[in-house]
């Protein structure tokens, strides 16, 4: 009795175990003898990609979207080493994925072989975890774990490394079915051990922070979402009416037509946002890491306030701000007993406050102009969608933009590279999204920069018939790096002027994708209407001012006595 | 991330790790990127199969510190970590050092080595090597005291410790002035 397997089929296996079903990748050499065993398991789709960075990034926005983890392939050498900006970004957004990489055989490993990279080297720093497996008969335990450590505990990406003769060899195992012998693995991580629970002395210290506090704010974080304490959150929120304010990536965690709802603060936030934490009295951090982009400098941040900071990750801790009362847990449980104790309260004061400061400060306002603005493609995005959509991001000012105009009203309904800040996730990231969530309309709002990094998926998302829209906001230029060299370099505009775009419509036409170009701000409605109208993906190629800047700005490591909010006239009204 | 005019001072941290290729890589990786200061580390195999004890002396202020100890922890194969206080704790060192020595100055060389209670390792007509073992400080006199006969070559181990009232990987430990950071990571 028992079975035999090599070890591609147990990799196989293991998968179809963990619930795996798309598997974004691109085959080579040190990987094949996996790919060649794909047709016995009809059940793994696999999803051919252009690039690696491509796959990496649709797992992460697969892994997003759905809240499982997202799984890539990808050969050794080049293949290893194009999923890095891919690997990274999910490390820095801990997002769950895992990473599948051919490697040389085992007696060539050190050798300088071809193809031949240190991939577990290279991606120690930028991964939850990673493993050279040496024995096939280890990999159904090191799949197991490897899906434990990404989708538990402050998720992450994991990557195991295959050699080829691992992959080929093979192996008996005493069991009469797969089934058996992987149900009965058990999940071997005396190291790890992600404390869920929070401790309860601490959530009484927190309860009672909250219940003395008058000028209370939230701020949620990512942890929302990956926590799905939605209700949790919204919950306390009004339980004890506190506003909320969302950091980049928990921009969806809580809905943005809530009254509650005071949005993103930071660099490029709601200025009355980025008030209200100045003034607040007690930070409630859920979910959030205190980033530079919101913090500024440090020891300027929210000096008025208590801080309670809630997080599933201990190293979050204290690393950027020292907090009042700590709770490490998962913020779904944690909520969960923490609501409860918390007393009904109004704040009548501190939310007429708020309005005033939004009243005083309105941040959100798009101002009156002939021209194209890129602000007013995204506030009718909004309201032609009703919100209905999953919106992904690339980088740069498109993206603050996209994070500012949007009233996201469900969650997990804004998708964008918060922590490594990828230039080029709009393509690939919105394709996975697109996989992970077929029946949702996901609209990438994409740069003409970060677009042109990636667009090679464009024929992957042909070939696999994902009905993505995009909004190319193109300003002929990387804008945002523009913005700075505006503000910060003296109008020295060094290597950011994009003079030879391609024609994305007919770029699209060649990707056989149904494409538009929108010029003037009476196009918008109709080309956004005719996009979710047709049953496919669509380009809009929107050809906006390269002169315009993101508005509120708070610059680097600044406080909010550097805030600058949107001058009464565009400045490329007084250039001219 | 070290500012709050808190101190700089050395401290002594000890991780129970996995016994796989790679960890100690994966250990020193992290100190690096984070930019955390190593003065002395020490490897070597524990009291359980498959597990090793890392000791390493970290030079920071309280917060540095903390977070070395939670970055330690957030690691996979890293199964505790601790961090000791120096006066509940046995802490040593091995040295052997090189010194330049001549018929005139050997004996005096060999009366220094007794008072440290420490030994000739080894003798040529032009040096002398010493072993010693103590504390840091017991190395550093010891040093410091032999210079002017000329110090050619100094080996150290690096620091390895234990808590006096013998901590053991399941005992239950209690009252002793020990920051587990596994469980202060609850709080
Ligand atoms: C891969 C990568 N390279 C460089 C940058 C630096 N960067 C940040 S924003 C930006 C400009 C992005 O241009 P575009 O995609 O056209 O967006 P825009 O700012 O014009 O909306 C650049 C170059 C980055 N974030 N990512
Ligand atoms: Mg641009």
């Amino acid at each position: 009795m028992g079975i035999r397997m090599n070890g591609s089929q147990l990799l196989c296996e293991s998968l179809v175990r963990e619930g795996v079903v798309e598997i974004f990748g691109l085959p080579g050499g040190a990987i094949l003898p996996l790919y060649q065993t794909l047709p016995e398991y009809p059940q793994l789709r696999h999803i051919l990609t252009r690039h690696e960075q491509g796959a990496a990034h649709a797992a992460d926005g697969y892994a997003r979207v759905t809240g499982k983890v997202g799984v890539c392939w990808a050969t050794s050498g080049p293949g290893a080493t194009n999923l890095i900006t891919g690997i990274a970004t999910a490390q820095m957004d801990s997002v769950p994925i895992v990473a599948v990489v051919g490697q040389v055989a085992r007696a060539s490993i050190g050798t300088d072989a071809f193809q031949e990279t240190d991939t577990t080297g290279i991606t120690l720093p930028i991964t939850k975890h990673n493993t050279l497996v040496m024995d096939p008969a280890e990999i159904p335990q090191v799949v197991k774990e490897a899906f434990h450590i990404a989708g538990t505990g402050r998720p992450g990406p994991v990557v195991i490394d295959v050699p080829k003769d691992v992959q080929t060899e093979e192996v008996e195992l005493p069991y009469d079915s797969f089934d058996e012998f992987y149900n009965a693995l058990e999940i071997d991580l005396p190291g790890y051990k992600p404390n869920l629970k929070g401790h309860n002395s601490q959530i009484r210290k927190a309860v009672k922070l909250i219940d003395e506090a008058e000028q209370p704010v939230i701020l949620a974080g990512h942890g929302i979402i990956f926590s799905g304490a939605y209700d949790e959150l919204r919950e306390l929120a009004e339980k004890a009416q506190i506003p909320v304010i969302t950091t980049l990536l928990g921009i969806s965690s809580f809905p943005d037509d809530h009254i509650l709802c005071v949005g993103m603060p930071g660099m490029h936030g709601m200025a009355y946002a980025s008030i209200a934490i100045e003034e607040a009295d007690l930070l409630i951090a859920l979910g959030m890491r205190f980033d530079d982009r919101i913090t500024g400098k440090p020891s300027a941040f929210a000096r008025k306030s208590k801080k309670i900071h809630i997080d599933i990750d201990p190293s979050e801790i204290g690393k950027n701000i020292e907090v009042d009362v700590p709770i490490v847990g998962d913020l779904k449980r944690v909520l969960t007993k923490l609501n409860p104790q918390v007393k009904e309260t109004t704040h009548t004061d501190w939310l007429q406050r708020i309005e005033e400061l939004k009243a005083e400060h309105p941040s959100h306002v798009i101002r009156d102009a002939n021209q194209l603005l890129p602000q007013l493609i995204v506030k009718e995005l909004s309201e032609v969608t009703g919100g209905d959509a999953v919106v992904v991001t690339g980088v740069g000012q498109h993206q603050m933009w996209a994070a500012q105009h949007f009233t996201y009203k469900y969650p997990c309904t804004f998708i964008t590279s918060g922590g490594s800040g990828a230039m080029g996730y709009e393509v690939p990231g919105a394709m996975g999204v697109q996989v992970g969530v077929p029946d949702k309309a996901v609209w990438s709002v994409a740069g003409d920069g970060g677009f042109q990094m990636t667009m090679c998926e464009l024929a992957t998302i042909v070939e696999n018939r994902l009905p993505v829209k995009f909004a190319i906001i193109n300003n002929n230029v990387l804008g945002m790096v523009h913005q700075w060299q505006e503000f910060f370099y003296d109008k020295s505009y060094v290597a950011t002027a994009y003079t030879a775009n391609p024609d994305f419509v007919k770029l699209a036409d060649a990707f056989g994708i149904k494409a538009m170009r929108v010029t003037d701000k009476v196009q918008v409605r109709g080309a956004i209407e005719e996009a979710m109208a047709h049953d496919g993906p669509v380009v809009i190629d929107f050809v906006v001012e390269e002169e315009e800047r993101v508005y509120p700005m708070i610059k680097a490591g600044g406080t909010i006595e550097d805030l600058v909010e949107e001058p009464d006239f565009a400045p490329w009204e007084v250039a001219r | 991330m070290t500012t709050n005019g808190s101190t700089v001072q050395n401290h002594t941290i000890t991780a129970l790790v996995r016994d796989k290729p790679g960890v100690l890589n994966r250990v020193s990786s992290m100190f690096r990127r984070r930019g955390f200061n190593i003065v002395s580390l020490a490897v070597g195999h524990s009291e359980e199969p498959d597990l090793s004890r890392m000791t390493f002396v970290v030079e920071g202020d309280k917060r540095t510190i903390e977070q070395v100890n939670k970055h330690l922890h957030k690691l996979i194969d890293v199964i505790r970590v601790s961090e000791v206080s120096s006066d509940n704790v046995v802490s040593r060192e091995l040295a052997l050092i090189k010194i330049r020595a001549t018929s005139e100055t050997r004996s005096e060389i060999i009366q220094i080595v007794e008072i440290f209670n420490a030994k000739i390792a080894g003798v040529s007509p032009d040096h002398l090597i010493v072993e010693v073992t103590g504390d840091q400080d017991k190395i550093e006199s010891l040093l410091g005291l032999v210079k002017r006969f000329g110090v050619m070559e100094v080996m150290r181990t690096g620091t390895i410790v234990m808590e006096r009232w013998l901590g053991h990987l399941h005992d239950q430990q209690s009252g002793a002035k020990r920051r587990n950071w596994g469980e202060a990571a609850s709080v």
